[in-house]
């Protein structure tokens, strides 16, 4: 095997592998070092599996709830998260070897084992020393992490982190999830669906913080009526961690109590794999968030190392991270790639109904004292969402008053990962809420919700 | 089929060429847009490409010989085809720049060649117009977002004057936003980037009586001396960063398009009957080549950072003293500056370049004594003189305009960079 490559890079998740395609489409030889599976953490614990629980929990909803009235009635149904979880395997594995065939494809080295990064752009993997010739790429990534000062170690058994509940053979009977975030919301959602008593614990004072305020309101409410607890502005003061079972104190409002569950899923924040990299030897320095400092072209502090994806800085997304690998495999052969606006990243929840976003909050248009206006249209209005009887959640559109730039939007309907698209492409390409209308949505799509609160924020809603 | 090879005008202020060198030999097959020549004009070495196909028949004015503008240099055409027609066409003193094309001289020249068409006058090129190179501009639309072009609107911004830097140079929201709103009141024609202001009876008059006593453009000099410590340590933290070496002439130029933002009263053009008022501030910086000097223009330079003013900077100065600027790259200026502290010079007042208003003179950075806070102190100062043209300029505007560039360094240098 060859020890020299333009461009060596650490790590095969969603920015390493892109940036290797990419590298390779542009003349540059490249290398990927993985210790575990191509794919990392999105492929195999991540991203790809949870989806795929999470379709099996929206099939056993839809069943059990739905079927009757839509004609079908069915026998006793019988849950078997084993099998949704073997399932979800099948997939996460066909995507694994996807990459693996991707990287066969344009002629990437992958290379099995932990790469620390040394000085002069070289890299030690076991006993070989690999140099990159232009580059090294560190694409390490994050994992899992638990609640140390709550008392919640992660023990793989009771305190659980994804990485085991992606695994489990069974459902619990009892869970509490810490942390309501994208992971926290959707681990919720399986979960509840395969029959767990859920108690979804957030220390913020709403679930989903970062979203929309409104967002989180209707989801709250969407989870209270499916019968998951939500206990949101609430702290784990501490754990009582047994064999078989944990008993959390919780406080929120003001009183303290106690909830005894058979496992604990942690889903409370990442912790970012920076260590055991070489980065400090290699002159790469850390920002005081602990992620690697890196500029508009994600190059570090140091000559010719490069960072991208979670360690480079939030958000730790595996969309954000795959345009990272991009950005830097052009600047890397020389090419003025444009700037990545970080504000104009789509944030998506699949939980039922799902959460899209991109942009502003309301919260934080007030905030920044900008001059807005929402407008906002009911799924309940629309058609499409009636036929499927997918009624539940909204789009909201936040335009600027003066130039209808568009601000933000929110959508919570069951498609919302795939409805927010169209405002993502007209924000990149700052289209204002008008060009969004003069484009003719299909009759009957979920999508006409985009159209009719663009046509709202302006006050020439249609259809309500 | 004859094309005529003329000298053409490849700058706007050309009236005469001298052909450095014949880079094609009679005989030569030669392709539409083959560089024939090299020319010299006025400001430089320019190109002088075949405006036909066939072959370089005869070639008329030799190496090192200079002719006007519109006449022939020599003649492309079909191996075999009778060009004694044209050559008779001799060197009639000044031709007209551009000849009409369709006055060709008709059939009667090639007699020998019925069945051939009509041979083509070349019209000579046109004078470059003088417009910002705006990589956004295509075929005269302006790549620009919605968003953009409606903020242009509402703000009266014309998106030519506007330079993009979204993708492809497309116009985006903060190329809008970073451009000013012109403070002018909008009296007389205008439009691309500028507005004109018809004359009033005083500007007329103060005009006419300078005129008469100073020369054709009335002079007057306005001296300061600024104190640079700020400046030259905040150049040091720049460079000490290493990605660009940023000089102190760079420094002074982003603070003079800075300060010209400010006072667009004297960012303009005596124009006779008006005067030109530009909204965007393109520096003309006078660069000493061997056999004189020449003014390359940075552009938008109020809108570029330190950093590409240091790197455009030195690539213009390379490129003039290579002789190889374009007249895109010399014209256009709204303001000159002329720095010749390398050479040791403490102080020394500069000509005006017209049609621009002013021109900027800049010494050398040298340690003085000063007094500060009751102390004799030393301080690294430098003098500058702003030269202005009275008719577009009285002496209080230049000399807020001269204040304002003396704090940009002294004092607000965050609002510079």
């Amino acid at each position: 095997m060859s020890k020299t490559f333009d461009v060596i890079i650490l790590g095969g998740g969603p920015a390493g592998y892109v940036c290797a395609i990419r590298c390779a489409q542009l003349g540059l030889q490249a290398a990927v070092v993985e210790r575990e599976k191509l794919g990392g953490v999105c492929v195999n614990v991540g991203c790809i599996p949870s989806k795929a629980l999470l379709h099996s929990a929206m099939v056993a909803n839809l069943i059990r709830h739905d079927a009757k009235a839509l004609g079908i009635t069915t026998g006793d149904v019988t849950l078997d998260y084993g099998v949704a979880m073997k399932r979800s395997r099948q997939v996460a594995d066909q995507n694994s070897k996807g990459v693996e065939f991707l990287m066969k494809k344009n002629k990437v080295t992958v290379i099995a084992g932990s790469g620390t990064l040394q000085a002069g752009r070289k890299v030690k993997v076991g006993d070989d020393v690999l140099t990159a010739t232009k580059a090294v790429v560190v694409a390490t990534g994050s994992r899992v992490k638990g609640l140390p000062q709550a008392g919640l170690e992660i023990n793989k058994t009771t305190v659980i982190s994804t990485d085991e509940a992606l695994f489990l053979e069974q459902a619990p009977k009892r869970l509490a999830i810490v942390g309501a975030g994208a992971v926290g919301m959707e681990f919720a959602d399986v979960f509840n669906a395969f029959g767990s008593a859920v108690t979804l614990i957030e220390v913020l004072p709403r679930i989903l913080p970062l979203e929309d305020a409104e967002c989180s309101a209707a989801l709250a409410r969407a989870y209270k009526k499916r019968g998951i607890t939500v206990l949101a502005g609430a702290r784990v003061k501490g754990a009582k961690v047994g064999t078989d079972a944990v008993t959390l104190e919780v406080e929120a409002n003001g009183k303290t109590e106690s909830i005894e569950v058979d496992k604990v899923l942690m889903a409370a924040g990442r912790g970012l794999n920076v260590d055991g990299v070489g980065l400090e030897a290699a002159g790469v320095k850390l920002t005081d968030h602990g992620f690697v400092q890196v500029d508009a072209s994600l190059r570090t502090t140091a000559e010719g190392v490069y960072a991208i994806g979670d360690i480079a800085g939030p958000p730790m997304l595996a969309h954000k991270g795959s345009r990272e690998g991009v950005v830097a495999a052009e600047a890397i052969a020389g090419h003025k790639p444009h700037p990545i606006r970080y504000d104009n990243v789509p944030s998506v929840t699949y939980c039922h109904p799902e959460v899209a976003s991109i942009g502003l909050t309301e919260d934080a248009c007030k905030e920044k004292q900008l001059d807005y206006q929402v407008g906002k249209f009911p799924l309940t209005a629309n058609g499409r969402a009636r036929a499927t009887n997918e009624t539940d959640g909204f789009v909201k559109i936040i335009r600027e008053k003066k130039y209808g730039e568009i601000l933000g939007a929110h959508i919570v309907a069951s498609h919302a990962s795939e409805m927010i698209h169209e405002l993502v492409v007209a924000r990149e390409n700052e289209y204002t809420v008008e060009e969004v209308d003069l484009a003719i949505h299909a009759h009957p799509t979920l999508s006409e919700a985009v159209a009719e609160a663009a046509l709202d924020s302006m006050g020439r809603v249609l259809h309500i | 089929m004859i094309t005529k090879v003329v000298m053409e005008a490849l700058s706007p202020t050309m009236e005469e060429g001298r052909i450095a060198q014949w880079l094609k030999h009679e005989g030569d097959a030669v392709k539409s847009g083959d560089v024939l020549a090299e020319v010299e004009t006025d400001k430089a070495i320019m190109e002088l490409p075949a405006r036909g196909e066939g072959v370089l028949r005869k070639i008329l004015v030799g190496d090192g010989v200079t002719t006007a503008v519109g006449n022939l240099v020599a003649v492309i055409a079909g191996a075999d085809e009778d060009i004694t027609g044209v050559m008779g066409e001799g060197q009639k003193g000044q031709t007209p720049a551009a000849p009409a094309a369709p006055a060709a001289p008709a059939a009667s020249a090639a007699p020998a060649a019925p069945a051939a068409p009509v041979p083509p006058v070349v019209p000579a090129v046109p004078a470059v117009p003088i417009v910002p190179v705006a990589g956004a501009e295509e075929a005269g639309r302006v790549k620009a977002s919605p968003l953009a072009r409606r903020m242009a609107g509402e703000k009266g911004i014309d998106l030519h004057a506007v330079t993009g830097s979204g993708p492809g140079g497309r116009i985006i929201k903060r190329d809008v936003t970073a451009t000013p709103v012109a403070p002018v009141a909008p009296v007389g024609g205008g439009g691309e980037g500028w507005k004109d202001v018809p004359l009033s009876q005083l500007r007329k008059t103060i005009a006419r009586r300078l005129t008469q006593s100073i020369g054709p453009i009335p002079h007057f000099y306005l001296r300061a001396e600024i104190d640079m410590e700020r400046a030259l340590e905040a150049r040091e933290a720049l460079n000490a960063l290493g990605d660009a070496k940023i000089s102190v002439n760079d420094v002074v130029l982003k603070a003079l398009a800075m300060a010209l933002l400010q006072h667009r009263e004297c960012n303009a053009w005596w124009q006779d009957d008006h005067i030109r008022y530009f909204n965007e501030v393109h520096i003309a910086m006078a660069v000493a080549v061997d056999e004189g000097l020449i003014t390359p223009v940075i552009r938008h330079a109020h809108r570029k950072s330190l950093r590409e003013i240091a790197t455009e900077s030195r690539a213009l100065a390379d490129r003039a003293r290579a002789r190889k600027l374009t007249p895109e790259e010399y014209t256009g200026g709204t303001f000159s500056l002329s720095n010749l502290g390398m050479f040791g010079i403490d102080e020394f007042t500069a000509v005006i370049n017209p049609p621009e208003a002013g021109i900027l003179a800049v010494g050398a950075v040298t340690p003085r004594p000063v007094v500060v806070d009751g102390q004799v102190t030393v301080r690294r100062r430098m003098r500058v003189t702003m030269s202005c043209d009275h008719r577009v300029i009285d002496g209080a505007t230049g000399a807020r305009m001269l204040q304002t560039f003396t704090r940009m360094l002294e004092h607000s240098l965050a609002l510079v960079w």
